[in-house]
């Protein structure tokens, strides 16, 4: 395995009495997307800044291609950084807020401008230049301020909520053009975000946190469908989650509302008389019997949503309510509420929650 | 109803402009009265020819240059400080600042003079520069009310703590980040305080009297008590070198660099 870029080893955070950060250990390939995906207060920037150096790690270090920068002050890292809030200097022009860390790090006047022009190329606004950041809408700001961050060739690059303070629509093109620009460079990134959608779409892997720990490290495809904990599941992705007790651990029964189910090899040693939590994601469910779907629970609809291309439909089975999408066919009228119906799964879609 | 409420703001504003203008016009009336019988500028002639008029000024404007100097080396970097690392600090260092408004110049000079007599350990008196220098230090302090709030007024308008972190990023160092980021976002503010500390210095007595500093203010009071048409003529002026000093930072004030988040 090739070494890792970016070594985050055995590290806390504590403010006074409040550990923040509990023993988060990560390593980042060279040239990998991570991205740390959590709810607010759960430690990702926390984690961020201390890679930044703007905070100090109570215990732990960190190694970014090689060298331990646990204890180096911000200016001395050679790590590039762009803010939620854009932060770009506001007595600056665009051309002058990119080449400021060339000019810090006593770049030649002629490559340092020469290195803004290709900045402002790569991030399709050349004739922004002269602009000051008042002049800019958000989204042009928030690409001034990766295009500063990336101008003097950091080592890694440090992306905290970038988009957060943008509209839906600018937001989707950015992050594409993020990712776009991070392949081409191949900088070793990470990314901290609280939007899931955000974090799978672009990520190669994500961390997911959780009161100051990585639940769990994973591809999209991994975290969104293979989730290690409880938290994971219900936090990335909608869920539908049943109570179950285990009839027969060695067959893998298992009653759901007083109907049976069989989840063989999934119970992890699970014992006869054992409650568990099973989650469905939406789309592993089905309306009616299909073929290639070796289980079924019946129930009653209790709501019907129409959404153009999509009806949410929601069929009460005992004292749970599970969620799941059909997709609208103009031949057939969705179903009513107060209908019996039949919901089927495949036993291998069914995760069960420690 | 509305006509009525019109009424009365005109006629507060009337009363107002009144008790504002009527003592300057009745100044400037007098000091036109020099010679008999006739309105002339003589009394502005006889200031503007006096050598102790030009001399004292100039010293006067010197120190006020210095004082300004000091004053933005000493509170630029302090207000930031406490913005940055120790915010909880604000309420105490807000208090310290005011309190040259509360301690009359008097007692501060009486205090400078015991402090810093000629056989202290730092003997600013024994010389003629050292004593300018605590002049320059005394006055520093009286402008320190002025200069601190528009300083951290100005500073409240920025983001300081990001732009801060996003200069640190990027490898500056807090000399970088103080004259490069820090200083000209907050630039009208610091010109503010600096007029302000500027009109202070110009006018002011006690201090320069009791340190016994050849300046404009003590060369105000001498006038004062020994002419009758020139004191007049010298407060109009004064005057006036206040208001170019609020004139000013009304035109410098357009253009502040503006901030990316409050565009106007």
């Amino acid at each position: 395995m090739a070494e890792p870029f970016l070594s985050i080893q055995q590290v806390r955070k504590s403010f006074g009495a409040t550990t923040v950060v509990q023993d988060f250990n990560l390593d980042v390939e060279p040239g990998e997307f991570v991205s740390f995906l959590g709810p607010s207060g759960c430690g990702k920037t926390t984690v961020l800044r201390m890679v930044a150096g703007f905070e100090e790690p109570s215990a732990g270090k960190i190694v970014v291609a090689g060298k331990d920068i646990t204890r180096l002050k911000p200016n001395q890292r050679n790590v590039g950084m762009v803010f939620q809030a854009y932060a770009l200097f506001p007595n600056l022009t665009v051309a002058q807020n990119i080449g400021f860390g060339l000019k810090v790090a006593g770049m030649p006047k002629a490559d340092a401008d020469r290195r803004v022009a290709e900045m402002l190329d790569l991030i399709k606004l050349p004739q922004m230049g002269d602009r000051y950041p008042y002049q800019l809408s958000g989204g042009q700001q928030q690409r001034i301020a990766l295009a500063r961050a990336i101008a003097p060739k950091p080592k890694l690059l440090l992306l905290d909520e970038p988009l957060s303070a943008l509209d839906a629509k600018v937001r989707v093109s950015l992050r594409e053009e993020i990712r776009s620009i991070q392949k081409k460079l191949g900088i070793t990134t990470v990314f901290v975000t609280h939007d899931q959608e955000e974090a799978l779409s672009i990520s190669d892997r994500i961390a997911v946190m959780y009161g100051g720990k990585a639940e769990q490290v994973g591809t999209p495809f991994e975290i969104y469908n293979r989730p290690a904990t409880k938290f994971v599941a219900n936090f990335v992705g909608t869920l539908n989650v049943l109570e179950g007790i285990v009839t027969d651990a060695a067959l893998g029964k298992v009653r759901v509302n007083s109907q049976e189910v069989s989840l063989q090899g999934k119970l992890n040693g699970s014992k006869s008389g054992d409650t568990l939590s099973l989650a469905l994601r939406p789309e592993a469910i089905s309306l009616g019997r299909h073929p290639g779907r070796d289980s079924s629970l019946l129930g009653e609809i209790t709501e019907v949503h129409f959404l153009g291309s999509v009806i949410r439909v929601r069929v009460g089975i005992g004292g749970s309510t599970v969620s799941l999408d059909t997709f609208n066919s103009p031949a057939s009228p969705p179903p009513a509420v107060g209908e019996k119906a039949e919901i089927s799964f495949s036993s291998g879609d069914m995760l069960v929650l420690h | 109803m509305k006509q009525g409420s019109r009424f009365w703001a005109w006629l507060v504003f009337g009363v107002g402009t009144t008790y504002f203008v009527l003592p300057l016009l009745a100044t400037f009336e007098f000091s036109l009265r020099k010679r008999r019988g006739e309105y002339s500028f003589d009394a502005y002639r006889s200031v503007f020819g006096d050598p102790n008029f030009q001399a004292t000024f100039t010293y006067s404007v010197v120190v006020a240059v210095f004082t300004i100097l000091l004053g933005v080396l000493l509170v630029v970097p302090t207000a930031y400080w406490i913005r940055l690392r120790l915010p909880h600090l604000r309420p105490v260092v807000e208090f310290i600042t005011l309190l040259p408004l509360v301690i009359p110049a008097i007692v501060i000079v009486f205090g400078y003079i015991r402090m810093f007599g000629s056989n202290s350990t730092l003997p600013f008196l024994a010389t003629a520069r050292g004593t300018d220098a605590l002049l320059v230090i005394g006055y520093a302090v009286l402008a320190l009310p002025y200069m601190y709030r528009a300083v951290d007024t100005g500073l409240r308008t920025i983001d300081v703590r990001t732009l801060t972190e996003a200069a640190q990023i990027l490898g500056a160092g807090w000399t970088t980040i103080i004259a490069r980021i820090i200083l000209p976002n907050v630039l009208i503010a610091v010109l503010s305080g600096a007029f302000l500390s500027f009109a202070i210095v110009i006018g002011e007595f006690t201090m320069a009297s009791l340190l016994n500093r050849p300046a404009f203010g003590p060369y105000l009071q001498n006038i004062g008590a020994n002419s009758a048409y020139e004191p007049s003529a010298l407060a109009l002026i004064s005057f006036a070198i206040t208001w170019g000093c609020m004139s000013l930072i009304q035109i410098l004030s357009r253009f502040a660099p503006r901030s990316a988040n409050r565009p106007n």
